[in-house]
């Protein structure tokens, strides 16, 4: 499979991106999760204002057969949701890096295990070997 | 003989693989002075023929409503279950039937099951219903649990009107969560909406009310869900589910999620048990509602069916992270209900309804009668009434009992406050005879 991996994000090792501006970040799930868990139902987002740590969960995915939590790649504050996704949660099968995305978190400390687009890349087609 | 069928050499080797020498050591986390040192004390085996006579003779110590007439509620209902529940509910197709994993072998199951999610719902006011809960007052633990993820937030508030053994439960299921449970005094027979007001917070996450409550009064459902909603939080609203023939159903008093007993749906008494919990809610809370949900769909012809769905919110697929640890349903029970509504429809129900509330307030009216009874509340009662008596209400009993009628429910036993109250339930089952033949042992 040819998944995306937009160079200007970081990932986590649980398949989140997480895009970094201004001391902001807008957090999603990668475009091998939405692949993998396929067809998504029902997205349950943080609460606007919740504080998190880092690998907190900010909320669940679920799809017809799977449900997946996303965890927090920073710590810190979340300030926006995507409450498109409430209504219309293939948004994240359809365009995971755009209008897919999660939660926007004010930082305060970035998990100093993120990946860059090439290490996450790597770290699929690993997977796809072993699979 | 040995019931397990390990033999010496096999025990060794297995404690020696866990690197322990007795069988003993397997029980060291429990501690010493709860362990039996003996054996246990039991008569010497019997052929088949005495261990039945045995048996018969030890049920025959049980005593059951078709030998004493029962003026007794408080939870578990008496209402008359037409001969057609029982003869569809032993057919085997659904008397025997697993569990309904696979849809491709399961529709009748299946769709008995959803048609009952329609009659819960109907019945309600709800927009879902799940497949049933164990009984009651784990139906209520589960709503109290759901309502906490939902608002996430860590406080109840909860009538202490609501039976006290589904209290009970509730605190069993919450009080290793760090759930704080505030319990609301009551007032003439009524949950004191007065304390509502100084409890209810933006941190409560819902109040529990019962309709009618423990004591058999009819609650404001309306006031509550109103105070409730205005803080954020959600209304838990625990029925009886043959009161809806009257009443107004919690969703249309505004409640959040409704649940309630159901074993009054044509289900016996069955001194206690199998009973049948439900569930029911908004539509925008499903997704947190434990157990589980039969969907109606199409195959890939276009015909109609039907299969467990929702299965995600689940712990066979959640695992740690699931609502709930809910993973059956009381099929039969289920079934027994919507068997029970289907002959009775909405008329049938009003009628059961109507005549519960009409004995129940006849059978209080000729009580206060005599001398030394009074009505000890003034609210409205729907099958349920509580009397104060100056003779001891365990004389009083006492006094049914040798007459064959089993009396009300001794209330000191619940509420300290309320020694020498009883409680009294009278449903479409009793006769104007029998419930002057009460009246007159009570008045000796």
């Amino acid at each position: 499979m040819n998944y995306q991996y937009p160079d200007n994000l970081k990932y986590t090792e649980d398949h989140e991106w997480i895009l970094e501006k201004e001391g902001k970040g807008i957090v999603g799930i990668t475009d091998y999760a939405q692949h993998s868990l396929g067809d998504i139902v029902f997205v349950e987002l943080p609460e606007p204002g919740q504080k998190v740590k880092i690998g907190d969960s900010l909320g669940v995915v679920e799809s017809v057969k799977a449900v997946s939590e996303i965890y927090a790649p920073c710590s810190g504050t979340v300030r926006a949701v995507n409450e498109n996704l409430l209504a219309d949660p293939a948004l994240l099968n359809d365009e995971p890096y755009a209008a897919g995305w999660i939660a926007e978190i004010e930082i305060e400390e970035l998990s100093d295990k993120l990946l860059t687009a090439k290490e996450y890349k790597f770290l699929i087609l690993e997977k796809a070997e072993e699979g | 003989m040995p019931f397990l069928p390990h033999t010496l050499e096999e025990e060794q080797a297995m404690l020696k693989d866990m690197g322990i020498c007795t069988i003993e050591e397997l029980f060291r986390d429990i501690p010493e002075q709860l362990r039996l040192k003996r054996k246990l004390n039991l008569p010497k085996g019997l052929s088949e023929k005495a261990a039945w006579d045995e048996v018969e003779r030890l049920a025959h110590r049980n005593k059951d409503i078709g030998q004493y007439l029962c003026f007794r509620g408080a939870g578990a209902y008496e209402h008359y279950q037409p001969k057609a529940v029982k003869h569809i509910l032993s057919r085997s197709e659904f008397y025997t039937a697993y569990t309904p994993y696979q849809p491709e072998v399961s529709q009748g199951t299946l769709q008995a099951i959803f048609e009952y999610q329609t009659c819960i719902c109907e019945l309600t006011g709800m927009d879902v219903a799940n497949a049933s809960h164990y009984d009651g007052a784990t139906a209520l633990a589960e709503a109290a649990l759901m309502a906490i993820q939902i608002s996430r937030r860590k406080k109840l508030v909860i009538s202490s009107l609501v039976h006290p053994e589904y209290r009970e439960t509730l605190h069993t299921y919450l009080s290793r969560r760090g759930i704080e449970i505030i319990m609301l005094p009551s007032e003439n027979g009524l949950t004191a909406v007065a304390e509502l007001e100084k409890v209810l917070t933006t941190e409560v996450a819902a109040v529990i009310v019962q309709n009618p409550n423990f004591l058999g009064s009819i609650e404001n459902l309306a006031f509550f869900a109103q105070k409730i909603h205005e803080k954020g939080g959600l209304l838990i609203a625990c029925v009886d589910p043959v009161s809806l023939g009257v009443l107004a159903s919690p969703g249309e008093c505004g409640a959040d999620i409704a649940v309630g007993e159901g074993q009054s749906l044509g289900l016996p008494l069955s001194l206690g048990g199998p009973y049948l919990g439900f569930m029911a809610c908004k539509e925008k809370y499903v997704r947190r509602m434990p157990g589980r949900i039969v969907g109606k769909t199409v195959d890939r012809l276009g015909r109609e069916g039907f299969v467990l769905t929702l299965q995600a919110r689940e712990q066979h697929i959640r695992r740690d992270k699931a609502g709930s640890n809910i993973c059956s349903n009381q099929a039969l029970c289920a079934l027994a209900a919507t068997i029970y509504l289907a002959l009775l429809g909405p008329r049938g129900l009003r009628e059961v309804g109507k005549q519960c509330m009409e004995k129940s307030h006849y059978a209080s009216e000729l009580l206060v009668q005599l001398p030394g009874i009074s009505l000890a509340f003034t609210a409205p009662f729907f099958q349920e009434f509580v009397v104060k008596t100056q003779e001891s209400a365990v004389s009083i009993n006492q006094r049914l009992w040798e007459a064959g009628i089993l009396g009300g429910l001794d209330l000191g036993r619940y509420y300290p406050e309320l020694k020498n109250h009883l409680l009294f339930c009278v449903t479409e089952m009793r006769t104007k005879e029998e419930i002057e033949r009460l009246v007159e042992v009570i008045g000796g």
